[in-house]
């Protein structure tokens, strides 16, 4: 029996990592909200590795701080690990990762939703999603319960029509021995929705007490304390180490072995993996000349001794999977707590979605997640917190807030999906970022700080830290501008030290900053005056002046990609009316129906041809509406 | 877009010595500085809407490239309302074609098909009446220059740029692979390595672009070899096309024996011309000679003319012939239609199925009928690019050269900040560029294809 359970501004069905940031957007934003979850106990759930950023994704998560979200705080409150990866390679690629305390990271995630105002968090499986007249109404549970909103946001990640696969073993479930969600993926598929079918898997869970940790080699975090949130300040963190081995050709032969039992050969499973993190069945297969695979074990977390197996996922049977882990140096009587498993699953294929990450079909219903063909914890929270914001805009009848590819990888993750789609399980790369050198950890705050206290998310006092910071950084590359070096002894040692050539008096400490072998602290001991100055500002201040001439070439492009992206297309446009489009762009454009020229310029099937004809077009517009107005 | 300068040759290629080269956009008169010198007004600059003599000089050798007439026409009273600069050259394809480089060079981009119509018309220049014109333009053109592009882009040359990209490709994704995932074991970034690699794809874009700046054909002439059936009017077409009488010809088949080379320009473009004796079936043993001779010209030969009777059917000697130079490139020289039964061109649509590739041009050697049509289609070829020479890879395509010449500028910043010791991550932008660069030569490269092939060529997934 339905009967009204209760009238909301937002209903966010879901609380994994997407669902969790847009519950809290919404409601901070003044929000009435309302987050389902299909059991309390797996909210913010990590049902794959118990990690935390590296490169794009440990940005993303810095991104997502800046503007106001919770995966930084919260990864910093359970984090037993931090590095801080590619310290080599540059300071754009630079990376924050962390390996998170599992159940630590779910509590706190609970405590803070369930102390957040205008926030109700409860257990309901949604199973219908109410529509009358193209817009969205409310969603219905299964117990008939009946929750009225004009915004909903689905976040349901790998639960649609989820099937478990272990050798030849196979059930309907979401991750971690949690239910499906059959019904909600009947109700997206009667209101039109196309969903494709992706596949994923994880490896086993082992006993710490069952492994011989003298056999592999020790992997500890860094000595320095880090965090992912601008806000955080925690400077002292136990740092619980992770653990290599590595696989060999016993391993191996026991795969190869039992290939036929293997639902991935078989044919059993369908649905399409990600390359970026396959099986080690695949690994085997596809790579059949390694002698060796690399196998990292994790904790979970301090307070249990499950330990993850990380590059040893897998499909394969139990019994394989047991005796395969035991060829491993190390883990010869290693004792499996859960099996891997692999995960079919439904998504909606996003280029359903606009750049909001509204549907096109029903105004009002967002979707944002894995549910959206991504996987990672760290972009589904990224279209969480951004499809929130939409929703909420979207109620106040204001326009959407889009990032662009230039400004952070929230922007090349969305427009990737919405205008490119996906052929497997998408994870962003920082290869993906055009703009690379500007996205970087270290300025996620300069990129999306003002922008999340504009739409209310940034808190006055947070963002008057930003403006802090902001002038302590001008100031300081002004005085690194305008003080000149003294040829002395001290300055001599440096030169030495570095066996850098010698400078001439008068040369500004910021062009001596800029030789590529010294570093900003080498200036502190210039026998001048140094006013203190922050670590975060100095390193700041340091990339800026550094990387001067390729920040300059790539702020250039960016002004003309952003000129093209300035080029706004109206989504009614009758792309069959525009003479002179090759049909195949006809077909993408009315499809997707980019915002702007630049969006379409990276449809593929559009070609320069097409976007002249657009832009033609557009003026040819121009013009027939002006001499309207002009009463002719 | 509109805020970059253009630049392009605007009249056909071929028609005559005389083209324009148009630049249209913000830099248009700093670029025409670069590139040309006035013979006497200094202050060409100030001459608005006159025609100023002077010449275009390649400032890097100093060398007179061609005499010119320029003009300037500041926005916003020009065709796109923008400023543009047109220069009018003398001297043919070959200097036409050398100044547009020149141009470009100096920081113009090539303009796409139809982009100056474009830009008058979103400029306010052209009303509303013409944008449905200036979007056939765009479509019709942009089709054949991706069809010209394409056939310019076969054999060898094709294989050559393929080979850039691929090692370019193979670079980006070694760096891009560490980068993007630390911890798995991928091939560590060594910049010795990698400099090493591009110092090598470099030498190669540099081969290109030599070969395009002292292409064979213009260095050495183009190898045309003049072919058909005794008495069909080989020997009079070489007569006409030299304007003077240097081959014997006779009524009696097989009187030219000997192989004749004569050097001629057809608009800018050398021309070797070799006269062979008639291909047939013969006992006498001096003719024997020079049909061999003539068999072994064909082999040598950049283009082949063959020299039909339109007059007659064909026969088993020219089907034999056709089954010899079928492989080559060549044009299917149609004489004697001043005879009454050449007029009807009886074989025409037999040829055309045999050569299907091979344009066809109708004319009388006596009557020196059709002679500038023959002319302007060997140009053509030529200019068009769709005669490489024999041996070695040419590249003719202004656009191909254009884009190896911007790949060179990438890869030479690449290898400098590897020299002095920068990250991967800046390294890797300039040789990103060089490989996109290439790739806008067969227009094939995405950033996906960087995705791709890191899971190709490593084991990811810690």
């Amino acid at each position: 029996m339905e009967y009204l359970a209760g009238n909301y501004d937002v209903i966010v069905v879901g609380a994994g990592h997407a669902g969790c940031e847009a519950g809290l957007a919404a409601a901070r934003l003044g929000m009435k909200t309302l987050l389902l979850t299909i059991s309390m106990e797996n909210i913010a759930m990590m049902p794959c590795n118990p990690a935390m950023g590296g490169p794009a994704k440990g940005q993303l998560i810095r991104e997502i701080d800046a503007l106001g979200g919770e995966i930084g705080i919260n990864t910093d409150r359970s984090a037993i690990q931090m590095r801080m990866l590619n310290t080599a390679k540059g300071p754009a690629v630079q990376a924050l990762r962390a390996q998170a305390d599992k159940n630590l990271y779910h509590v706190n995630m609970k405590w803070t939703l369930e102390n957040q105002p205008k926030l109700d968090v409860k257990q309901v499986m949604a199973e219908r999603i109410i529509v009358e007249a193209g817009k969205v109404k409310g969603v219905v549970g299964s117990t008939g319960a009946l929750f009225t909103a004009p915004a909903v946001i689905i976040t349901t990640g790998t639960f649609l029509r989820g099937r478990i696969v272990i050798g030849d073993l196979a059930y309907s479930g979401g991750p971690n021995g949690q239910f499906p969600s059959v019904k909600l993926a009947e109700s997206l598929q009667d209101l039109g929705f196309s969903l494709g079918r992706f596949k994923t898997g994880t490896p086993a869970r082992v006993d710490r007490r069952s492994i011989d940790f003298s056999q592999t080699s020790i992997q500890p975090g860094d000595k320095e304390t880090l965090n992912f949130s601008f806000t955080t300040n925690i400077c002292d963190r136990e740092q619980i180490p992770c653990w290599l081995t590595y696989s060999n050709d016993k391993t191996h032969a026991v795969i190869k072995e039992n290939l036929h039992r293997s639902p991935l050969y078989s044919g059993f499973i369908q649905g399409t993996g990600p390359r970026y993190c396959p099986s080690i069945e695949d690994k085997v297969v596809r790579f059949a000349d390694k002698p060796a695979h690399q196998v990292f074990i994790e904790p979970e977390g301090s307070k249990t001794n499950e330990m993850y197996v990380q590059g040893m996922s897998t499909s394969l049977p139990e019994d394989v999977q047991l005796r395969m882990l035991r060829t491993l140096p190390g883990l010869e009587k290693v004792e499996i707590v859960r099996p891997g498993y692999a995960i079919e699953y439904d998504y909606v294929i996003p280029s359903q979605l606009s750049l909001d990450l509204q549907t096109k079909a029903v105004a009002g219903l967002f979707t944002a997640g894995q549910i959206n063909g991504t996987s990672g914890y760290e972009e589904a929270a990224a279209q969480g917190i951004m499809a929130s914001i939409n929703a909420v805009r979207y109620l106040k009848g204001e326009p959407p807030f889009i990032i662009s590819r230039s400004e952070g990888y929230i922007g090349v993750l969305i427009d990737d999906l919405v205008t490119k789609g996906v052929t497997e399980p998408y994870r962003l790369l920082t290869s993906r970022a055009e703009y690379r050198l500007m996205l970087r950890h270290d300025n996620a705050d300069m990129r999306m700080t003002e922008k999340g206290y504009q739409l209310g998310l940034v808190t006055p006092e947070r963002f008057q830290n930003f403006i802090d910071k902001k002038a302590a950084v001008q100031q300081e590359k002004n005085r690194l501008d305008q003080t000149n070096v003294v040829v002395s002894p001290e300055l001599k040692k440096i030169l030495d030290r570095k066996s850098s050539s010698p400078v001439r008096d008068g040369t500004s400490l910021s062009t001596l900053l800029k030789r590529p072998e010294i570093e900003y602290r080498d200036l502190l001991e210039l026998p001048l005056e140094h006013p203190p100055v922050d670590s975060e500002v100095a390193e700041e201040v340091e990339i800026e002046i550094k990387y001067d001439g390729y920040i300059k070439k790539q702020n250039a492009q960016i002004k003309k990609f952003e000129k093209m992206e300035g080029i706004k297309l109206a989504p009614d446009i009758d792309y069959h009316q525009v003479r002179g489009l090759a049909a195949e762009a006809v077909h993408k454009l009315a499809q997707i129906k980019p915002l702007s020229i630049g969006q379409a310029s990276r449809i593929s099937g559009v070609n320069p041809a097409d976007i002249s004809v657009l832009m033609i077009y557009l003026e040819q517009e121009k013009r027939k509406n002006r001499e309207i107005l002009n009463g002719k | 877009m509109l805020d970059d300068t253009i630049a392009a040759i605007a009249t056909p290629l071929a028609e005559g010595g005389i083209g324009i080269v148009r630049i249209s956009g913000p830099q248009a008169i700093d670029i025409a500085e670069k590139v040309f010198i006035p013979v006497s007004n200094s202050l060409w600059r100030k001459q608005k809407y006159k025609l100023v003599y002077g010449h275009v000089v390649d400032n890097r050798t100093g060398k007179i490239i061609d005499e010119v007439l320029l003009s300037n026409m500041p926005g916003p009273k020009s065709y796109t309302r923008e400023d543009v600069v047109e220069i009018n050259c003398h001297g043919g394809p070959v200097p036409l074609r050398k100044t547009l480089e020149l141009i470009l060079g100096a920081g113009a981009r090539l303009a796409e098909p139809g982009e100056f119509s474009k830009r008058a018309f979103l400029n306010g220049r052209l009303d509303l009446t013409r944008a449905e014109a200036i979007i056939d333009i765009i479509r019709a053109t942009t089709e054949d220059a991706l069809q010209l592009a394409v056939s310019q882009l076969s054999g060898r040359l094709a294989q050559e740029v393929d080979a850039i990209l691929n090692e370019l490709l193979s670079v980006v994704v070694l760096v891009e692979a560490a980068i993007d995932f630390p911890e798995d074991e991928v091939e560590d970034y060594s910049p010795e390595r990698i400099n090493e690699r591009l110092g090598k794809v470099s030498a190669k874009a540099q081969s290109l672009i030599d070969s395009a700046e002292m292409g064979k054909v213009y260095r050495e002439g183009l190898r045309t070899v003049i072919i058909g059936k005794p008495n069909v009017g080989k020997s009079s077409l070489l007569n006409v096309l030299l304007r003077e009488k240097r081959a014997i010809v006779t009524e009696v088949p097989g009187t030219t024996r000997d192989i004749i080379e004569e050097i001629l320009n057809l608009g800018g473009v050398p021309v070797v011309l070799i006269d062979t004796a008639g291909i047939r079936k013969t006992g006498d043993a001096v003719e024997k000679i020079g049909v061999a001779r003539s068999l072994e010209s064909i082999d040598r030969a950049d283009l082949v003319l063959m020299v039909v009777d339109a007059s007659t059917e064909l026969d088993s000697e020219d089907e034999e012939i056709i089954d010899l130079v079928k492989n080559k490139r060549g044009v299917l020289v149609l004489n004697k239609i001043d005879l009454e039964a050449g007029s009807a061109v009886k074989n025409k649509n037999q040829l055309t199925f045999k050569l299907p590739h091979w344009p066809m041009v109708e004319i009388s050697a006596l009557l020196e009928q059709g002679i500038k049509k023959l002319e302007q289609t060997v140009v053509e070829l030529v200019t068009g690019g769709q005669v490489l020479p024999r041996d070695g890879v040419m590249v003719s395509n202004v656009r191909h050269r254009n884009q190896l010449v911007k790949a060179k500028e990438h890869l030479r910043e690449a290898q400098e900040a590897i020299n002095l010791g920068l990250t991967p991550e800046l390294v890797v932008i300039d040789i990103r560029a060089a490989w996109e660069a290439v790739g806008e030569i067969n227009g094939s490269v995405i950033t996906e294809d960087i995705v791709d092939k890191i899971f190709a060529d490593f084991c990811i997934g810690k």
